[in-house]
């Protein structure tokens, strides 16, 4: 269990002996590494909506490329350059930064076998870490959480900065908590009544409104939790005054404290730019970019960048052809960012699409992402991923 | 210990519809569940009314590009396919709101509530409202009917043709997927079949394919009229040979006859009595009024450990309150975003495979969303949950649907209680709460009657059977039937 593991780390760092017998209050003086390094903890990023990849890493040399996109090409003097041959959409100015600092990787052609074109249906391939013909209830994180949490009470594990929970966070077991506010969800789960309901239960053998009444119990302890934690050490950084800044200012906070989460999710949308891509994308590039920059630097003021990973994934890519509304249309293979303090591969991971070798009009994958889940499953959060996908995947080097 | 009758006739119509209604109340306790299942099936004997969503504006627009020849939607110009599709998302919701109402209100629950159970099997996501409106009607005229003319209609519509990819099945080209899921979902179930059996079915299908209007079209030219070999039998199959040869598999039989089982009865299989109902699916030629009625009819039906175990769907859960407590919407896409934020939208299954159920409903969100529902149709309290994009949906636009989700923004819902209170008004005021509890949970024990009145309104009894009916609805137990 991961809690002990925490535990141990607590024991081992220089305070430790002392701080076991230091009362409660006493330990809120020790502000600076309160969490000790090495407690991994993944950020995923969704981007929804199938963002345009080629419009996000763009590949300034090739002729193809502006062939294909007269009007949505974006010119070789207006990105932000990484290489001679790539650079970044001009909005991305955060992402460059962490690029120059060593702490972006790029991963490109990322997709899957016989790609659906569905959102929906793509987007539960990916949550759900399945083929393209198989149909899984379960996410992928949700089975980590299975195997992590195997009747634990809090369910906390993982929490996704949302309203509603997403298939990638169920399990079989155990399921994460959606929250976007710990507050809100404090208030919310902690109306009289619902205790009161609560604590009249016994369970006595009907099995479903067990169930229910277990749910309702992980429910209520996690958001006091969440909320005693995120009252802890919260953030006191400037964030962007958006839904992701404020998402990723939680998050930096419940990382600065003690709570037991290893994955965060959050979601930023919508990506869908059929029509009019220009603005569309530049104004979702301006948030994703000033928040993640915002969040990276609180990282790193507190010395946990080290221990954190972010990954950006989108449903699918688009076509590589614009269409004729200004935008783009459904595509297939798509690039994911990786940012960290401890990334093990820095930059441009892979090469670059080949636009030269399309399968009707669209990116033929390279990597299955099923090899990064397994990655990261494996080699930042020590699980066993061959158990949790349910099948054996190469790892990549990049953590 | 003998369980009531109006237990067991709460059971029947929680599972055969959704829920009791208010002016069944006063019989719950006369009548028994055979006469009760009688009467169900009376009202459900009349031929289903066609649900038409598409407005006049839609139907025109139609027919005009029919008119211009090709039924291509390419044809169209960007505007009008831009109006085509914008005309045909408000359809589906308008759709959605109608069949809704049904459920409230007919008596034919059901139809109603088998047609909801065909829908989830037969799931298909198509944002043409013609599509959906057309496999709607073929899941209703044929929900209590023959198995074998539901799945040959369902096989043949423009929705799951164009959904299932069929309409790129061709000679020499085939594409699987419609055959695949034909197999795996809709007739015999994972494992009853090799790779080689799909291969051979999707070559039968070929040339299956559907117009603009959802008409199912035959194109000679592009099947593959070869002999074929599907589960050892060997044939110049086209698509209606195939299915054929898959209900002919008691495997079909027994897939159908366990799912209605985990669906109507228990998840928990029973293998002695689906194989009873198995066998006599299978004799009486597929005939689903028949099956229903077996299980409906049956002693262990209502049995006590079949009763209140299941969790009530997201539209269970809504048109059941709404039954109970009629009302009038303010705003009616209200219900939209509740079924979005609960988890099961009509028309937008998670994927072919359907609403998988059960306790895939809860999470913490779902469930503690679900418990304050009462209170946000009584005004108590705000609707402050948004709910994720719909990409598919939305196409790119801005949400509507997200403005109804603002903070603070009340669901305003007039509930009319007059029959409700009336019905409770000769009930001794110290018996009330057991009897309401009573004919709204479907759970040996309620939550506890102290723990509500703590949460009661007592200057009046009408106040009182109110806000007690509003908390009583606000528990884990009502979540169940």
């Amino acid at each position: 269990m991961v809690i002990i593991k925490r535990r141990k780390f607590l024991q081992l760092g220089s305070l430790a002996t002392a701080s076991f017998m230091v009362p409660k209050f006493l330990k809120a003086f020790e502000k600076v590494d309160r969490v000790p390094p090495g407690n991994k903890v993944m950020v995923i990023l969704q981007l929804s909506g199938g963002n345009d990849g080629l419009n996000t890493v763009i590949p300034v040399r090739n002729d193809i490329y502006y062939r294909e996109r007269p009007r949505l090409g974006i010119e070789r003097t207006k990105v932000l350059s990484l290489t001679d041959e790539v650079g970044l959409h001009p909005a991305l100015a955060g992402l460059k930064e962490l690029y120059d600092d060593g702490s972006l990787g790029i991963l490109n052609n990322v997709g899957y076998p016989n790609p659906d074109r569905s959102h929906f249906r793509s987007m539960d391939i990916w949550q759900t870490g399945s083929g393209s013909d198989e149909y899984i209830t379960t996410g992928w994180v949700g089975r980590y959480l299975d195997a992590q949490c195997h009747g634990c009470d809090k369910p906390t594990y993982a929490l996704e900065i949302d309203d509603v929970l997403s298939l990638a966070l169920k399990g079989e077991y155990a399921k994460a908590i959606a929250m976007k506010d710990p507050k809100r969800l404090f208030g919310t789960s902690n109306e009289k009544f619902f205790k009161d309901v609560l604590k009249n239960h016994k369970n006595d053998g009907e099995e479903t409104v067990d169930y229910l009444y277990k749910t309702m119990s992980e429910t209520l302890s996690s958001a006091n939790y969440i909320y005693e934690q995120s009252r802890a050490h919260p953030s006191t950084a400037e964030y962007p005054k958006t839904e992701l800044g404020n998402g990723l200012k939680t998050i930096a906070s419940l990382i600065f404290s003690e709570i037991n989460t290893k994955v965060y999710y959050i979601s930023l949308g919508s990506f869908d730019t059929h029509v009019n891509q220009q603005a569309q994308q530049q104004r979702l590039f301006t948030e994703l970019s000033d928040a993640v920059k915002a969040f990276s630097k609180d990282l790193k003021a507190n010395n946990r960048f080290d221990d954190v990973l972010v990954f950006t994934f989108s449903e699918f890519g688009r076509r590589v052809s614009q269409n004729a509304s200004g935008g783009t249309d459904h595509g297939t293979a798509n690039n994911m960012f990786l940012i960290g303090g401890a990334l093990k591969q820095k930059g441009i991971i892979n090469p670059m699409p080949d636009l030269n070798d399309l399968s009707e009009g669209d990116l033929k994958y390279q990597i299955d992402f099923k090899t990064v889940y397994a990655t990261v499953l494996k080699n930042w959060l020590d699980a066993d991923d061959t158990a949790i996908l349910g099948k054996k995947y190469e790892h990549l080097s990049f953590c | 210990m003998s369980l009531s009758n109006q237990l067991k006739n709460q059971h029947l119509l929680w599972r055969a519809g959704f829920g009791p209604a208010v002016e069944q109340l006063d019989n719950l306790n006369k009548t028994s569940p055979q006469s009760l299942y009688k009467a169900l099936q009376k009202g459900s004997s009349k031929k289903p009314q066609y649900l038409q969503a598409a407005d006049n504006y839609l139907q025109g627009l139609m027919i005009g590009i029919q008119d211009v020849g090709r039924l291509q939607k390419q044809e169209m110009t960007p505007e009008q396919r831009k109006e085509l599709q914008k005309k045909s998302r408000e359809g589906i919701k308008s759709l959605n709101l109608y069949w809704i109402k049904e459920m409230v209100n007919s008596d034919a629950q059901l139809t109603e509530k088998m047609s909801l159970f065909w829908h989830g099997h037969f799931a298909c996501r198509n944002l043409n409202v013609f599509f959906q409106q057309q496999l709607l009607d073929v899941i209703r005229q044929n929900a209590l009917g023959n198995f074998r003319d539901l799945l040959h209609e369902v096989s043949r519509s423009g929705a799951m043709l164009n959904f299932l990819n069929n309409n790129q099945n061709r000679k020499d080209h085939p594409n699987e997927n419609f055959a695949r899921e034909v197999m795996e979902l809709f007739t015999m179930g994972r494992g009853n079949y090799t790779e080689h059996d799909v291969k051979e079915a999707a070559r039968a299908f070929t040339g299956w394919g559907a117009n603009a209007r959802g008409e199912f079209v035959f194109r000679k030219f592009q099947h593959d009229d070869a002999s074929k070999t599907v589960l050892g039998k060997t044939g110049n199959f086209d698509g209606d040979d195939v299915l054929d040869v898959l209900l002919e598999q008691k495997q079909t039989a027994k897939h159908i006859t366990q799912k209605t089982y985990r669906y109507f009865v228990n998840e928990n299989i029973d293998e002695k009595k689906t194989q009873w109902l198995t066998d006599r699916f299978y004799k009486s030629d597929y005939n689903i009024g028949k099956l229903m009625e077996d299980i409906f009819t049956s002693d262990w039906f209502y049995d006590e450990k079949n009763i209140g175990c299941r969790i009530k769907s997201p539209i269970e859960l809504l048109v059941g309150i709404q039954r109970m407590l009629p009302m009038k919407l303010e705003n009616e896409e209200a219900v939209l975003l509740l079924q979005r934020v609960l988890g099961q939208i009509l028309f937008y299954p998670p994927n072919v495979a359907g609403w998988p159920g059960g306790k895939t409903w809860i999470d913490s969100s779902t469930l503690m969303m679900r418990m304050r529902i009462p209170q946000l149709i009584n005004d108590n309290d705000e609707f402050n949950v948004r709910p994720k994009d719909d990409d598919d949906q939305m196409m790119g636009r801005p949400d509507e649907m997200k403005k109804l989700g603002k903070v603070g923004r009340p669901i305003n819902a007039e509930v009319d209680w007059s029959e409700y209170v009336n019905f409770y008004n000769k009930v001794p005021r110290e018996q009330l709460m057991n009897d309401m509890a009573g004919f709204l949970l479907q759970t040996k024990k309620a939550v506890g009657a102290e723990i509500i009145s703590e949460y009661t309104d007592n200057s009046s009894k009408e106040n009182f059977i109110k806000t007690a009916t509003i908390q009583i609805m606000s528990t884990p137990e009502y979540q169940l039937c």
